[in-house]
């Protein structure tokens, strides 16, 4: 246990390690990839994927999985659209949105633990319905007549200096999360649940209750982001955030999350996602086609998964050899 | 698990709750006041001013890797070379709302001095354009708008009334002036074809199209079967069809398809909108006589100039300014600063080698 551990906090390490070399590498080295404004955009387009990563790694921690944040946020922004179609008022549609996120996370809850369906089976399941559900309630058009001091403040930076706006959230919650999995008995009981969900169970662990909420929080994110995400963008869609999922339980599992559960932290899966987002965003700044963009990140991914592999297969044949020499002494 | 039931229902409880709470107060779609503060329009134009050299003209279409977009930044890559500009062709892989907008802030981190844009969605771009204005580039939209106020201009590849008043004109030459036509559609709700169809009613209605009769309007529904069929159906019910106009690339090439293995050929002319290179193989065939469309790569081209014409100071977007875009010639800017290419081209034996999408 303990050796997993330190090969755990060793991955961790080389992740935000690797993260701040490419910051400054990048810095250094890419034009106008360090100035405030560039650091606007960077943040906002992390946004997303950092905010619905928080949760996702709470839930994939325990073992589970959520694949349908993304068509959760996209039937969020639908309802947004929708609402203020209908006149209510800006300031309602917001909690409104939130709470819709929540109970769609309740019943893909509810059906992986109600029920005790597999959760990848539930949420591809969910991915479909609720992207379904979001062209129903909004069509294939758009609405983008939301209010300026909203679309505004997403956009926008503190005094209009060079913090964001969204930097405040995003670290709130950041923090959040971040004492809740690291510093709790929760936390640690997540560690449990994934480690071995029958063992966590009759140690007392809650395990049915505490997965449920899980996905109830993630759908609460996954509603507020499509808030945000149809502000920042002005525009309510029913296509909005297409594809997310799959570049969050990305960034999580490049963060050193393990997908069996049971491993990760949350410095990584922040690592993990700054690391992803600053990569795109220099290759960006560098003309570089979003054909090789997709390579380099595919690429990333295959080595996050396979190098701590390969480091624990060497030990154990280090340590096998160090055996069999005691052995023949 | 009954417990989780009995949440599930508090939730859904409290939801309904905060619906019935919205209804007081804030900010809703009546009380907002429209979107914020627009990039300031720079100065007066001067129409003399000189074409500057070296301009950065960035093309930022709806998706890369679409043959007809290749064509159009094609278009775009000439013009840059003529006005020994640097030409730079940066997009997303997919055409989704918001994918575009990255890009629109990388290229302002590269101080462009143009962006020449194909909006996958005139809103989700317009804080990020709008931050490039600010920045001093000039925005040029074409093939699709950007909201008004975050563009400087919009090449519009052809107006509804040009394309109306076009293919009445084309039915009316193959016809010889006089004789049934009938028109092949996409949908019945496809509004760009409604809006085509309703000009060219209007045009049929003046006394030197008296002798043209429109018999019927089908409906293939852009697709190709369909609309093979309904090609069939036409010819069938009105043996005297002389001209079959069908204004989508999926309704021209399928009713092509029929007539030209069909006994009608060479009785009966088809025409409309095309892409050549569908209907090249049934212009040699001699099934069809004429059809037309933009040309793609002088939207490009024109989006170049405009751009050019921008960044110079010779245009701001104002109706009325005119420019000069190289082998197109002169153009004045149009009502909300839309700058219209000009009448489609028309595709016939002789010319239709020089075109490739």
């Amino acid at each position: 246990m303990s050796e997993l551990k330190r090969k755990l906090a060793g991955w961790d390490t080389i992740i935000i390690a690797l993260t701040v070399v490419v910051l400054v590498i990048a810095s250094l080295g890419v034009p106008n990839f360090g100035t405030s404004r560039n650091f606007t955009f960077l943040v906002l387009d992390l946004m997303p994927i950092l905010l619905v990563a928080l949760p996702m790694t709470f839930i994939i921690v325990t073992g589970e999985i959520d694949l349908s944040v993304a068509s959760t946020l996209g039937l969020a922004s639908s309802i947004m659209g929708w609402l203020w179609n209908q006149g209510l008022s800006i300031e309602s549609i917001i909690p409104i949105c939130i709470i819709a996120g929540a109970v769609l996370g309740a019943l893909n809850g509810f059906l992986v633990t109600g029920l005790g369906l597999p959760s990848l089976a539930v949420t591809i399941g969910t991915l479909a319905l609720y992207r379904g559900l979001a062209l129903v309630v909004l069509g294939d058009g758009a609405v983008a007549d939301f209010p300026f001091n909203y679309t505004g403040w997403v956009t926008g930076t503190i005094g209009g200096g060079s913090i964001p706006n969204v930097l405040i959230l995003i670290v709130a919650l950041a923090v959040i999360f971040g004492v809740v999995l690291h510093a709790t008995p929760f936390g640690r009981s997540l560690y449990a649940i994934g480690a071995n969900a029958e063992a966590a169970h009759f140690s007392g662990i809650r395990v049915a209750r505490t997965k449920f909420w899980l996905y109830v929080v993630s759908g609460a994110v996954a509603g507020l982001v499509g808030v945000l995400w149809t502000l920042r963008y002005s525009s309510a869609r029913a296509d909005n955030g297409a594809g997310l999922e799959l570049a969050v339980v990305a960034a999580v599992l490049l963060g050193g999350v393990s997908i069996f559960g049971g491993k990760g932290s949350l410095p990584g899966v922040l690592a993990g996602v700054v690391l992803l987002a600053a990569l795109q965003n220099a290759l960006r700044l560098q003309d570089v086609s979003g054909q090789a963009l997709n390579i380099v990140t595919g690429a990333l991914l295959v080595l996050s998964v396979l190098l701590p592999n390969i480091a624990t297969s060497i030990r154990s044949t280090w340590q096998r050899r160090r055996l069999r020499r005691a052995a023949t002494v | 698990m009954l417990r989780t039931h009995r949440r599930l229902l508090s939730a859904s409880a409290a939801s309904l709750l905060v619906l019935g709470i919205a209804a007081c107060g804030g900010t809703t779609k009546d009380s907002a006041s429209d979107s914020g503060p627009a990039a300031a329009q720079s100065g007066a134009a001067d129409p003399n001013a000189k074409l500057k050299e070296g301009l950065k003209i960035a093309f930022l279409p709806k998706q890369l890797n679409n043959p007809y977009t290749d064509v159009e930044v094609g278009g775009g890559k000439v013009a840059a070379g003529e006005l020994k500009g640097e030409y730079k062709l940066v997009g997303p892989n997919d055409a989704s709302a918001s994918s575009q907008v990255s890009y629109i802030n990388t290229l302002i981190q590269q101080q462009q001095d143009v962006i020449g844009i194909a909006a996958n969605d005139p809103n989700a771009v317009c804080p990020s354009l709008n931050q490039a204005r600010q920045a001093g580039i000039k925005i040029v939209a074409f093939d699709s708008d950007a909201s008004k106020d975050c563009r400087d201009v919009f090449i519009n590849q052809a107006t509804t009334q040009g394309i109306g008043e076009s293919l009445v004109k084309m039915a009316s030459e193959l016809a010889g002036g006089e004789g049934e036509i009938a028109i092949l559609s996409a949908t019945p709700n496809a509004t760009n074809q409604n809006a085509w169809i309703e000009v060219m009613k209007t045009e049929l209605a003046k006394p030197e199209n008296s002798k043209l009769k429109l018999v019927k309007t089908a409906y293939g529904n852009d697709d190709d079967q369909k609309s093979f069929q309904e090609a069939q159906g036409l010819l069938q019910s009105y043996p005297n069809l002389k001209v079959i106009v069908s204004p989508t690339t999926v309704g021209i090439a399928a009713a092509s398809r029929y007539v030209s293995s069909s006994n009608y050929k060479g009785k009966v002319a088809i025409t409309g909108l095309g892409l050549p290179n569908q209907m090249r193989e049934y212009v040699k065939d001699g099934t069809v006589k004429k059809f037309a469309l933009w040309n793609p790569a002088d939207i490009g081209y024109l989006a170049a100039y405009a751009g050019a014409a921008l960044a110079s100071g010779q245009i701001t977007g104002k109706e009325g300014e005119k420019f000069t875009a190289g082998k197109l010639g002169p153009y004045t800017v149009g009502a909300a600063g839309e700058i219209v290419l000009g009448p489609p081209t028309e595709f016939t034996a002789e010319n239709i080698d020089q075109f490739n999408f």
